[in-house]
């Protein structure tokens, strides 16, 4: 049966000035400068629920790198940038198998990696490989930080709220992260396996995209834009 | 038989003959196999003094040596049941002068009381399976349950086969050994496979005594013959209502059984409209507030009540003397649920049970027939118990070591005499043992925060408190979509949607629920908050897994109805013309093989296949066929699946259907569409938190169901990648093929039918045809806007088909 419309290609948008692509991986790709943004990969998010006796599988910080591994090199990446919220908790980077370590080490080798700061890592571990950058990245017309600043006025990439949004299909509700722009800002999904979601329509995004945006949804293996209106979820324009 | 005066000790004779009673031949006989120590299975119809004789054996051991201490546990599939039981139970207790303590045990029973019953208990517990499995988790256990006499399992037909069974087995497993000389008495209504259940009952020890109560009177059971226009699709059979109303009006008390809410809503709002007369017609089902259903039960029980429209939430539980009718809306689906139904009228056995079959559609008019002649026959269906679940063992593990430490040879050997884990292998159990232990993973990396540590001497334990007091709060097995409150605007809650169905709606939209019109305001936190409304074109909340596919047994029965045009005198004038009509322009399906009809329609090529089995199958084979249709070139663009047909629409007609329709299907394409699938998600997701993976609740806080559906899936994806034969992984696919996707019934029919297709090609659509082609685009019902709309289509269908509709047909429903 034929599937929604989107395509595991990435698209691309032209975003403060610049050209980038959003990628079906949950990457955001700035194909000029080669580089690869991520938000929110939660590493070691399974071990820090096993310490409370909640036994997820542990395998998210393995499945996280390899796709992060995967991308930047389908999208010949030589740099990557992670906007925050990279480790679980404080204690996630002494958590690492051997294999997570070394994936990650990898990583550090092939590119140029920079961690911002997020509100769950405050200060990602150097011995890891990378470099760590307080509060927010610049480059060109773009600036890069872990949460939106309510005030910024444009060209801002940010992440930190996981967003997600679900469209109906002949019937069918089909969910899954996204991306959210409009003109001034872009918000991330998270990129973590085990990150969960945040609906567009609550407060809390909706108080970052008060007027018409735009989300691309990530499902089935698939990168599809959408308009706000189009979304589930959706009750006419934001009462002002 | 032996005299009554013989078998029963003056006492009690006395007290039956004050009441005029004379004892039912299963009550003594019980009683007998209890003095000799065995176990029995009574099936009996409700009614006729069958928990009476559940009691009776215990009553007369207490009489005869008065001991403190637990003696009889009662376990009921439903909390209300345990209460009424209770309550029934004090007044011969009394009259016979009998010093018993008697109590209840639920999830509602205060602490203080909980802490009593495990220090002091009463010689009498009534309890469900969930409470059981609390009480059995604490050290206590061995005291409290040691001097255990009798066990009465009630209604154990809806509990063997299922995870609550499976709990519940294994519960009774632990008992044996807590208390190795107990009996066990099984009180279950008729089923068609005694023998599985007296085996699950005895479990492997010595022989169970079965005795079968005689119904009395052969129930009075007819279909209606309506006279309005027979509707050509659909499942709600408003046309037939204002007729179900007049035999409302003619009897004392009605029960009107429905098969899913979203009917029992709709079935109750037009029965309240027809209500010139205002009679107390009331609703229940399980989406409702808890109090409200309690309230109706009450009036019912008190007999203020002329109708209830129920769901399955009715088909168990407090005998109701006074019900003089059962009507059925909508086909009955399976022969034994029917029967069941049938007997909640008329408990006293001398007085036959009246039953009304309302089919809303032709095709059900066929199952209703096929039913009457099964019951007339006194045939039975269903489904035989299946293997008990992994998961369900694994709370079961998690819940034994709370209780103490223990070998797992030892534990093991236990289990494996549960009848449900009798073909259990070690390996299996030690993947289950190892799940609770650090959660199974190929990766050790858990092994410094596991739950379960071994001792010097190879035993396990818990490793803390918090674990066991985790377990205790997430005990059972019974898992609900993710609910959202209905909630009035600062007033009561009136029940639960499917968040899914609350995700549908915008502010303003209208919705029937709890037989109320109310306006969708918005959702906060875990609410729908709704306020009354008055018009509009109401939705109707429905819910996943609402409605039972067909039996096989019934479906067989509709074959062979088609199949032989003797037996189709007895059909109401409009389905025989149908049936002749069909014969005429194409074929009836036989009762073998299966018939196959191809026609074009607009820009699309059909296919219908008549496979008559359920819903289930015809929607997995739908997707497969797709599939495989997908590749052949043939671009297929759609499917839909009723009880008896599966529809397929696409862009090329389908020539070589002996290919497409191969029993390799089953392999490949099954396993690479179950994996993406959103059924085994939902499957996965029960597993999950019953095996306890998923905790529904943490000290403290509840976490709500809306966050479980989102962990799952991502859980999910990662274990299928990494570690695809992980223990809850099979637990979920075992789950999917059995239920949802129903590929057993499926790889049956794709066997019997190979090299038996027949492929009609046609040049328009067959009047066999019309009713699935009519629920193409069918998802929610809309009220009589959409009623209207579809009568336009039916017409517009008939006309194709060469069938002239009679000036009726235009007529609208409502």
């Amino acid at each position: 049966m034929p599937e929604p419309t989107g395509h595991a290609e990435p698209q691309s948008i032209r975003f403060g000035g610049v050209e980038l692509l959003t990628a079906a991986e949950g990457a955001l790709v700035w194909p000029e400068e080669r580089m690869l943004v991520v938000a929110d990969l939660h590493l070691e998010k399974g071990s820090s629920f096993a310490r409370r006796g909640v036994m997820l599988p542990p395998y998210d910080t393995r499945a996280t790198l390899e796709r992060l591994a995967r991308a930047a090199r389908r999208h010949d990446a030589r740099r990557i940038l992670c906007l925050g919220d990279s480790f679980h908790d404080g204690e996630a980077p002494a958590r690492l198998d051997r294999e997570g370590a070394a994936l990650l080490a990898a990583l550090a080798a092939s590119t140029e990696l920079i961690w911002i700061a997020g509100n769950h890592d405050p200060a990602p571990p150097a011995a890891l490989g990378g470099r760590v950058v307080e509060g927010e990245y610049r480059l060109g017309p773009l600036a890069f930080r872990h949460i939106a600043e309510p005030l910024f006025a444009s060209g801002e990439v940010s992440g930190h709220y996981h967003p997600k949004a679900s469209i109906d299909v002949r019937g069918r509700r089909l969910s899954g992260r996204c991306f959210v722009l409009d003109e001034q800002r872009l918000v991330l999904p998270a990129f973590g396996a085990y990150a969960g979601g945040l609906d567009v329509f609550e407060p809390a995004l909706r108080a970052l995209f008060p007027g018409d945006f735009a989300v691309h949804l990530l499902a089935r293996d698939r990168i599809t834009p959408l308009p706000h209106a189009r979304l589930a979820g959706y009750c006419g324009p934001e009462p002002l | 038989m032996p005299s009554p005066s013989t078998a029963l000790p003056s006492r009690f004779a006395e007290w039956f003959a004050r009441r005029g009673w004379t004892p039912h031949p299963h009550q003594l006989a019980l009683l007998a196999a209890a003095r000799e120590g065995r176990s029995a299975l009574l099936i009996a119809p409700t009614g006729g003094g069958k928990t009476l004789a559940g009691f009776l054996p215990s009553l007369v051991e207490l009489a005869e040596g008065p001991r403190e201490g637990l003696h009889t546990l009662y376990i009921s599939p439903l909390k209300a049941l345990a209460i009424d039981v209770h309550r029934n139970l004090t007044a011969p207790i009394e009259e016979l002068g009998l010093s018993i303590r008697c109590e209840t045990r639920t999830g509602d029973t205060p602490a203080h009381k909980r802490q009593r019953q495990r220090e002091h208990p009463p010689q009498m517990l009534m309890t469900t399976p969930e409470s059981l499995a609390l009480l059995l988790s604490y050290g206590e256990a061995a005291q409290m349950f040691g001097g255990l006499g009798a066990i009465i399992i009630d209604e154990l037909h809806a509990l063997a086969g299922s995870k609550r069974g499976d709990l519940l087995a294994l519960g009774l497993a632990r008992l044996r050994r807590l208390a190795p000389g107990c009996r066990r008495i099984g009180l279950s209504a008729t089923v068609a496979w005694p023998d599985d259940l007296a085996a699950w009952l005895g479990s492997g020890g010595a022989e169970v005594v079965r005795l079968v109560a005689q119904g009395g009177a052969k129930p009075e059971v007819s279909i209606l013959a309506t006279r309005a226009e027979l509707p050509w699709s659909g499942h709600m059979a408003l046309h037939a209502l204002a007729e179900v109303y007049e035999a409302i009006k003619r009897h004392r008390t009605t029960l009107v059984f429905v098969n899913t809410r979203a009917q029992a809503e709709l079935c109750f709002h037009e029965l309240w409209r027809l209500n010139q007369d205002h009679l107390p017609i009331a609703l229940h089902h399980g989406s409702l507030a808890v109090e409200q259903r309690r309230k109706v039960e009450a009036w019912m029980a008190r007999g203020r009540l002329r109708a209830v429209v129920a769901t399955s939430s009715l088909d168990l539980g407090i005998d109701w003397g006074d019900v003089d009718l059962v009507v059925q809306v909508g086909a009955p689906k399976g022969v034994s649920r029917l029967t069941q139904r049938i007997g909640r009228a008329n408990h006293r056995l001398d007085e036959p049970s009246r039953a009304l079959l309302v089919p809303a559609n032709r095709f059900e008019v066929l199952e209703c027939r096929a039913a009457l002649s099964a019951l007339r026959r006194g045939q039975l269906d269903g489904e035989r118990p299946r293997p008990g679940g992994l998961d369900v063992l694994a709370q079961h593990i998690l819940g034994m070591a709370c209780a103490g430490p223990f070998a797992a040879d030892a534990l093991f050997a236990e289990v494996a005499s549960a009848a449900p884990y009798a073909g259990l292998v070690r390996a299996d159990f030690d993947a289950a043992l190892g799940f609770v232990e650090n959660g199974g993973y190929a990766l050790s990396s858990y092994e410094r925060w596991r739950k379960l540590f071994r001792d010097s001497i190879g035993r396990y334990h818990v490793v803390s408190d918090a674990v066991a007091r985790r377990y205790r709060m997430n005990i059972g097995t019974i898992v609900e979509a993710s609910m959202l409150k209905v909630r009035l605007r600062r007033g009561k809650v009136l029940g639960e949607v499917e968040e899914y169905f609350a995700g549908t709606l915008t502010p303003g939209d209208t919705f029937m629920f709890a037989g109320q019109l109310l306006a969708f305001e918005g959702i906060q936190g875990n609410d729908v908050i709704a306020s009354r409304a008055s018009g509009g074109a109401p939705k109707v909340p429905a819910y996943e897994g609402g409605r039972l596919p067909l039996s096989t047994h019934l479906a067989d029965g509709v074959r062979a109805l088609l199949a032989d045009s003797r037996q189709w005198r007895d059909l109401p004038e409009p389905v025989q013309e149908w049936l002749r009509l069909q014969r005429y322009r194409s074929l009836l399906p036989g009762p073998e093989g299966l018939l196959v009809e191809g026609f074009p329609r607009g820009p699309h090529d059909y296919l219908v296949a008549y496979c008559f089995e359920g819903r289930n199958a015809h929607q997995t084979l739908g997707m497969l066929l797709t599939r495989r249709m997908e590749r052949a070139g043939l671009k297929p663009l759609g499917f839909v699946a009723t009880d008896y047909v599966l529809a397929v629409w696409s862009l090329e007609p389908v020539r070589d259907l002996d290919a497409l329709l191969d029993e390799d299907m089953l392999g490949d394409d099954l396993e690479a569409w179950l994996a993406e699938s959103s059924l085994i998600r939902r499957t996965f997701r029960t597993v999950a938190i019953i095996a306890g993976l998923i905790e529904r609740k943490h000290p403290g806080h509840e976490k709500t169901g809306r966050q479980v559906t989102f962990s799952a899936d991502l859980i999910y994806d990662v274990l299928r990648k990494h570690q695809g034969d992980h223990l809850l992984l099979r637990a979920a696919r075992a789950d999917a093929a059995r239920g949802l996707t129903d590929i057993r019934r499926l790889g049956d029919l794709l066997a019997r039918i190979k090299g038996r297709i027949t492929h009609r090609r046609l040049e328009r659509v067959s009047p066999l045809a019309v009713p699935v082609l009519l629920e193409i685009g069918r998802e929610a019902i809309y009220g009589s806007a959409l009623d209207q709309l579809l009568d336009d289509v039916t017409v517009e269908l008939l006309a194709e088909a060469g069938i002239t509709p009679e000036p009726a047909a235009r007529k609208s429903v409502s």
